[in-house]
């Protein structure tokens, strides 16, 4: 029979909505980060660094990227004879078929996936975060505490807990209490979303809790174990984590790459990440170029200048072309003379010669003001921007432009543009 | 595909200089990321061959791990798969392979036991595309015995290091000199040859009768007028690795953007190994004209007219032009570089200075590095 100590599921259906455009018409998990890779590359990595050799990830919200990156799951060496990855959807039942509609929810409808893989301990982790850990040290600090759960905790500004999960620890590590976002927060360990349960413990609440709508880890199943009197352990991790939630924090989180000496290093020998790739010659740059401060993946040609930049692999940026503090990601095209400032710009997109990207005068974004700041310029993937047209601060374009979409060839700050997909 | 396919990887020749005291010619890297055996392996895969052996025999180890796994060539399949054949003692045999013949001829089964009708030979070291099929479908046209890819080499190119061809207006090759001492014509055999499976089989077992070793001399010359030997006609990019200058000149080639064009984004693609390294880094002081670089590098000085593989780390303040600097390479600062090829895994000190004078300088430089 099989026996797998410890296995993995990955919460990917998410839409991760506060991406705005990115995140359109792929799962946010599938989003490019950092060049070459999308984010879930990071928790997959993990997994395997950690011998989690068994991982199901559980997809719902636009899963065709996403399904097609992970495949069998070789590039993370999740192939395998027995375990290995396996993505798990919502499927039709012969009662009661639904969504899944809560994180603990998804993982309920999914027991029959993890009772086959018979495990000890079942790993809870979201697809949405960036960082390293080695899971296995968390589980031995499980194991030594003799937990039935143990959440990961990171330290956090204590001005900035509030908008966490908070947990309060007694010396020992034990969690005595814990908030949801609370408004004074008594500690300033925040949740990362990250749990290892005893497989038996996570069986018997999610059999228990299983009517509770919108059936969610932090809001129900945690609280219920803690009720229950199960001893739950707060695991702290100090390294890199982040959260790419929002359009800003996912600009920074990359442009922290291109530091000298990054604080989340790549080039380390040691805990690869690994991503699934298409593209494999090398860069050209070209006699007219300048790249300075950037990261570029395999496969792209620049005749332009890059400079505090993230470029993804296959990209053309054209002659004279000026690109700055932006990020684009695989297959994307900049014809000639154009001048990019603060932009994200995701896969496949095409823009024409003599464009001007985060030109002006900010000005707040009249669609959604949440999700499209900080002066950035915002393209969805497949999108075509014609040639010479001006493009203000604050913008999002998606789909296909043409010259007359424009007034004056020019796209005035705060201004949205979207022809495809959901309003936003 | 109705043929298997075989690989001559076993060659060394001491015109390579310093770069084959480490590696095969197969698996010298070519381009940045790739190595020359995975021209012929992807056009073979490309060509849907689903069965391939690979002969190596001198100093594989280099190729033995790039050929770890056959799964980047789409190999890893039921029906065939990628085979590699090293020299091994059995009890009717004790020998190296001898020859190119020989080491079919050790490895015999493996072609008695395929069903395929037909086998595509193909040398190991060619930087090309090519679609064997095409190929096959001339042989049979032709219903030639052997068929041999050729090209007429371009007038700068010397060819006497080849082997030269003369064909009848039919393409039947009436003449085959083995690297002549004065080529009379300038088509040149590519080292692809296409051969029904009994025939190689029954020539093969010929051979080792008589004490024979190699294919060329001993079949495709001597057999040339009593067999049916055609010559098919290539006109796309070919070049092959047979000197340190050829190396050079080959991997320089890519610096063109109709090269890069032709085996980077046309169809069908060329796969390699694939190394998960993180993206190219350019920090603040790197200046960078018409060169290509590979994956892991983080560059910080100067790179002009030159081709940096995977994974190197150039410090400030250096100058690297017209070079080729292989893979896992750690240039100190301030170091000056200038018409050379530096071995891959080199660790060269701050303020060196290499420079070729009249020619390509290989550069080995073995010194401790201490990794932060």
């Amino acid at each position: 029979m099989i026996k797998k100590e410890m296995i993995a599921m990955l919460l990917a259906g998410g839409q991760g909505s506060r991406l705005g455009v990115l995140t359109s018409k792929v799962a946010k998990p599938a989003v490019a980060f950092g060049g070459k890779y999308r984010i879930i590359d990071f928790p997959l990595s993990n997994c395997i660094n950690s011998g989690v050799d068994t991982v199901g990830v559980l997809t719902q919200y636009q899963p065709l990227r996403l399904n097609t990156h992970i495949g069998i799951g070789i590039p993370w060496d999740l192939d395998r004879n027995i375990g290995g990855v396996t993505v798990l959807p919502p499927y039709e039942k012969s009662s009661n078929s639904e969504w899944y509609t809560g994180t603990a929810n998804a993982i309920y409808q999914n027991m029959d996936y993890m009772e086959s893989m018979n495990p000890e301990y079942v790993l809870i982790l979201s697809g949405d975060h960036i960082y390293k850990m080695d899971y296995e040290v968390m589980l031995d600090f499980h194991k030594s505490n003799h937990a039935e759960v143990t959440i990961a905790v990171m330290p956090v500004p204590l001005d900035e807990a509030s908008r966490f999960g908070i947990m309060i620890a007694d010396e020992n590590r034990r969690i005595t209490e814990f908030e949801e976002k609370p408004e004074n927060p008594r500690s300033n360990l925040a949740s990362m979303g990250i749990y290892i349960f005893n497989w038996k413990t996570l069986k018997d609440s999610l059999i228990t809790m299983a009517e509770q709508p919108a059936l969610d880890f932090g809001k129900h199943v945690i609280p219920y174990c803690h009720e229950k009197g199960s001893p739950l352990y707060a695991y702290e991790f100090t390294g890199y984590w982040k959260d790419v939630g929002t359009l800003s924090s996912y600009w920074e989180a990359n442009m922290e790459l291109i530091d000298i000496v990054p604080e989340f290093n790549l080039y380390e020998e040691y805990w690869k990440i690994y991503t699934k790739s298409e593209i494999l010659p090398p860069q050209y740059i070209s006699d007219s170029s300048m790249v300075e401060k950037s990261i570029l993946g395999e496969g792209t040609d620049v005749y332009g200048e890059i400079y505090n930049s993230v470029i993804g692999c296959g990209v053309t940026i054209g002659k004279n072309t000026i690109v700055r503090d932006s990020i684009i990601m695989n297959q994307t095209r900049i014809g000639e003379n154009c001048l990019v400032e603060k932009a994200i710009i995701a896969e496949n997109v095409v823009i024409g010669n003599q464009v001007r990207l985060g030109m002006g005068d900010e000005a707040e974004n009249d669609t959604a003001p949440h999700i499209y700041n900080s002066g950035m310029v915002t393209i969805g993937e497949k999108s075509i921007i014609p040639d010479g047209i001006n493009v203000g601060k604050n913008t999002v374009i998606f789909g296909e432009t043409f010259p007359e979409d424009y007034t004056e060839a020019r796209l005035a700050s705060g201004k949205s543009l979207i022809k495809v997909g959901d309003e936003q | 595909m109705r043929a298997i396919g075989i690989i001559l990887a076993g060659g060394n020749n001491h015109r390579m200089k310093e770069l084959s005291r480490k590696r095969a010619i197969c698996a010298m890297p070519i381009a940045g990321s790739y190595r020359s055996i995975d021209f012929t392996l992807s056009n073979m895969s490309n060509s849907h061959i689903q069965k391939v052996a690979v002969f190596t025999q001198y100093n594989a180890k280099s190729l033995n791990e790039h050929l770890s796994s056959s799964k980047w060539w789409d190999f890893g399949r039921k029906q065939g798969g990628l085979y590699v054949f090293t020299p091994a003692v059995t009890a009717d045999n004790s020998n190296w392979y001898r020859g190119t013949a020989d080491a079919i001829y050790q490895n015999l089964s493996f072609l008695k036991n395929s069903h395929e009708p037909y086998v595509v030979i193909a040398s190991g070291d060619g930087v090309y595309k090519l679609d064997f099929n095409k190929v096959l479908e001339y042989h049979i046209e032709k219903k030639a015995d052997i068929t041999v890819v050729c090209r007429e080499m371009e007038p700068e190119i010397a060819v006497e290091r080849f082997g030269t061809i003369r064909m009848d207006e039919e393409r039947r090759i009436k003449e085959f000199e083995e690297k002549p001492l004065q080529a009379r014509t300038n088509t040149i055999s590519c080292g692809i040859y296409v051969i029904r499976r009994r025939q190689l089989i029954e020539m093969i077992e010929k051979c080792a009768e008589e004490d024979r070793y190699d294919f060329v001399r001993d079949i495709l010359i001597r057999y040339k007028d009593i067999k049916g030997i055609y010559g098919y006609k290539i006109k796309n990019y070919w070049r092959n690795i047979a000197s340190a200058d050829d190396y050079f000149r080959t991997n320089m080639d890519f610096l063109k953007p109709e090269v890069r064009d032709y085996f980077f984004r046309q169809y069908p693609d060329i796969y390699s190994k694939v190394d998960d390294l993180p993206p190219a880094k350019y920090n603040v002081g790197a200046h960078i004209k018409n060169s290509l670089i590979s994956s892991g590098c983080i560059v910080n000085g100067t790179v002009e007219n030159s081709i940096i593989f995977k994974k190197s780390y150039i410090g400030n303040n250096c100058f690297i032009r017209n070079s080729i600097i292989l893979n896992d390479v750690y240039i100190g600062d301030n170091t000056h570089i200038e018409n050379c090829i530096v071995e891959s895994r080199d660790t060269i000190r701050a303020n060196s200075y290499f420079v070729g004078e009249g020619g390509i300088k290989i550069v080995v430089e073995r010194n401790d590095r201490y990794v932060i």
